[in-house]
């Protein structure tokens, strides 16, 4: 392929990239002597159908909770009286219980990950636009036991009958589902519980047994009530009818559909960004971006001439390509992350500064376009080294097979992540991007 | 001297004493720092709570600190951050201490306030995160290590670049103790971020000037001191101009990227700074005069 094909190809990737970038509303208005335009550019989302294969993607930036706001919560699970074997399959019940309970809480996009170090397991939940967490982090830690209670008349001191509680079999492990509906005589929300096979039988057993005695349902160890055994009910579901508010009946729905949780859990970190903070962030370090951009452009040109502006094209191809692959991969940014990206920015011109050097030793040695080759040739291999040793570092702390001993998640794996691409990009921008618009370039002027 | 250095004539290798001594009064000083201050440990590391609000007007923060404290939560420090905006801090709390504070607040400013972040860090979480980074730097250094040994095929210029790195991270270190005893710099889970990226960044230049000597090494022969003369003249020009465009970038993030990012882009300033110093001026002269030292051993067993 000849260079100008390959620059044509180039542009073409940018175009697509470059719309990929845009966000997905763009006012565009200006005055043109009496022409007035007012409209608004729209992306569309990427929907491709071709026979069977169906392929969506949602184009949108995804932001961390550090911009988008939102809480993000740990929590740390006491495992220590746990034998090894059961640890491990109480954690990923612990985190699936957990991430349960958030997925109905309603909240959108939700992130819940286990990780432990050192005998130490935690859960990391992430409530992008949840910002008053006292009631999450209480839904989130009630362990919700439910336990069907016969009761034993134990003694009669005075007028008060006191009754004991024998835990029958029946827990919350045998319930099909829970739901919130309204006591048809007094209004009074009311939880009917719908138990599976097994436990209708249970329960069916457990009425028969205890008819005209009450039947307490206890609730992580304490009575919520207990209604006197009328008959026995066979169908398999029952109703807890204590003094609920709406907001506790739809709670405890909550946690009775999540399952009990295996372990219990304290809250060991929290950390809230209200949604102002964050967007101020995001205006801020765009703004940073964009005028140390500027700065670079305008320090290539002024170093290395038209050289420079080459390397500049580049360089907005560099951030029009990355803009598109934090959409498509798609690249959570977080703050850390810009700085990631602003950081890489300044190292994705140093491939271009490597060549140039040495093009101007080269220079005086050899005609023109031998010079540029061979330039390219000997910067690539300074230029490989010197990247690999920062993706290395890149690759220690994005931690992409989850070590338990390295970070796992947070600020320090989005920097890298976003470091790692643009040391990636900018190795084909730096090297394929400039030296075809440079092949390219300097033949059209020594025409 | 540009003249010279277009010529490639400069002996940067005779002065090497001079660069040594100049790295050595930063690292000491550094050094001094850390053990007579230590570092000013932010809540990633020390545990403890973080709350900003925004608030309708201007308050007095020694009255804040009296209504809080009344209220029963001890505060460690009320800070003004911008344009009606406090930052406390304090020990970890519980989360009525939060709604103790938000009331207090409230009725001192008489109106409504944002809460713009809370952050509560058990005392559990930071030695954890410190373990996590020690893992990390070890195994990066090593990474790195390994593959400029490899890449070079000696371990005389792996070592050197791994300590010219340390160099880099022991005046990022030690410039944060300093400045966190006389500014109040903190260190967190971004610095360490920052510190390892400059690991990385320090690594990466040398390895620029290195290419350099080995290619000459091929192409020309002779001393190591007259192949690292020649390296680090071609390379100057290229070192200067890289730094400045990752300056530029970091100073504007750094004026304009608002308080949370300040002492990160400072951390990345110190960094790509010493580590741009350290390649010519520590990496190379110890390659040097490690070559030197092995050659006047051998020649006393001769």
């Amino acid at each position: 392929m000849s260079p100008l094909k390959k620059v044509i190809l180039i542009f073409l990737l940018s175009a697509v990239a470059a719309y990929i970038s845009l966000p997905r509303e763009m006012p565009i208005k200006f005055n043109l002597g009496k022409i007035n335009v007012d409209t608004k550019l729209a992306r569309r989302d990427f929907n491709f159908s071709f026979g069977r294969i169906n392929i969506q993607k949602n184009l949108d930036l995804v932001l961390g909770l550090d911009l988008a706001g939102g809480s993000h919560l740990v929590f740390e699970a006491e495992t220590k009286d746990l034998p090894l074997d059961k640890k491990e399959a109480a954690i990923t019940s612990l985190r699936n219980v957990i991430e349960r309970r958030v997925n109905l809480f309603g909240v959108s996009e939700p992130n819940v990950q286990a990780s432990s170090f050192e005998g130490k397991d935690r859960v990391i939940v992430e409530l992008p636009g949840v910002y008053g967490t006292k009631e999450a982090v209480e839904l989130i830690g009630k362990t919700a036991q439910l336990v069907f209670s016969e009761t034993k008349e134990e003694s009669l001191e005075g007028e008060e009958i006191q009754y004991g509680l024998a835990p029958t079999s029946l827990t919350g492990a045998y319930l099909q589902g829970a739901d919130v509906t309204f006591d048809q005589t007094s209004g009074q929300p009311v939880v009917s519980l719908r138990f599976t096979k097994e436990g209708a039988d249970m329960f069916a057993e457990i009425t028969e047994r205890n008819v005209g005695k009450p039947l307490a349902i206890v609730l992580d160890d304490s009575v919520v009530s207990a209604p006197i055994v009328q008959e026995t009910i066979t169908g398999g579901s029952a109703q807890i009818s204590g003094d609920f508010t709406l907001d506790e009946a739809k709670s405890l729905v909550i946690q009775l559909n999540a399952g009990a949780l295996p372990v219990s859990i304290n809250l060991v970190e929290q950390r809230t960004v209200g949604a102002s903070l964050g967007s101020e962030s995001v205006a801020r370090s765009v703004n940073a971006g964009l005028i140390g951009l500027i700065m670079v452009l305008l320090f290539m040109v002024l170093a290395y001439g038209r050289l420079g502006l080459v390397a500049d094209l580049g360089l907005i191809i560099f951030g029009i390509l990355t803009l598109a692959l934090y959409k498509l991969i798609p690249v959570v940014l977080t703050l850390p992350g810009i700085a990631g990206f602003l950081l890489s920015v300044g190292m994705a011109v140093d491939s271009n500064i490597l060549i140039f050097e040495r093009f101007k030793e080269e220079r005086g040695q050899r005609p023109l376009i031998d010079a540029l080759e061979v330039s390219f040739g000997r910067a690539w291999e300074s230029i490989r080294d010197a990247n690999i040793a920062t993706l290395v570092t890149t690759f220690v702390l994005a931690n992409p097979f989850d070590f338990a001993f390295l970070h796992t998640s947070g600020p320090v794996r989005g920097f890298a992540i976003t470091l790692a691409l643009g040391i990636g990009i900018s190795l084909f921008t730096g090297i394929v991007v400039s030296r075809n618009l440079l092949r390219v370039f300097v033949r059209e002027t020594r025409k | 001297m540009l003249e010279r250095l277009e010529s490639k004539k400069m002996d940067w290798m005779r002065y090497r004493i001079i660069y040594f001594l100049f790295s050595l009064v930063f690292v000491v000083a550094g050094i001094y720092g850390l053990f007579s201050w230590g570092l000013k440990l932010g809540v990633d590391f020390k545990g403890g709570a973080v709350l900003e609000y925004k608030l309708d007007t201007d308050i007095s923060t020694e009255e804040a600190t009296q209504k809080i404290e009344e209220a029963g939560v001890e505060t460690s420090s009320i800070q003004m951050t911008g344009d009606k905006t406090y930052l406390l801090r304090l020990a970890p709390i519980a989360e009525d201490g939060k709604d103790k504070i938000k009331d207090s607040l409230e009725k001192l400013s008489g109106g409504e306030i944002e809460e713009l972040r809370f952050e509560n860090v058990g005392p559990s979480i930071g030695p954890e995160l410190i373990k996590k980074t020690i893992y990390a730097i070890a195994i990066a250094a090593s990474a790195i290590l390994i593959w400029v040994a490899i890449q070079f095929k000696s371990f005389k210029f792996g070592t050197s670049a791994v300590l010219a790195m340390f160099h880099d991270s022991f005046i990022l270190i030690g410039a944060f103790s300093i400045l966190g005893r006389f500014i109040g710099a903190e260190v967190d889970f971004l610095f360490v971020t920052a510190l390892l990226t400059t690991l990385s960044f320090s690594v990466h230049d040398t390895i620029v000037v290195y290419d350099r000597i080995r290619e000459a090494q091929k192409k020309y022969g002779g001393s190591l001191k007259g192949l690292a003369n020649r390296a680090i003249s071609e390379t100057m020009v290229r070192s200067l101009n890289n730094s400045f465009t990752i300056i530029f970038m970091l100073v504007a993030l750094l004026l304009l990227g608002g308080t949370t990012i300040k002492w990160f882009a400072v951390a990345l300033l110190i960094g790509t700074v010493s580590g741009t110093y350290s390649s010519p001026f520590v990496a190379v002269p110890l390659l040097v005069v490690w070559d030197e030292f092995v050659k006047k051993i051998k020649r006393r067993r001769v």
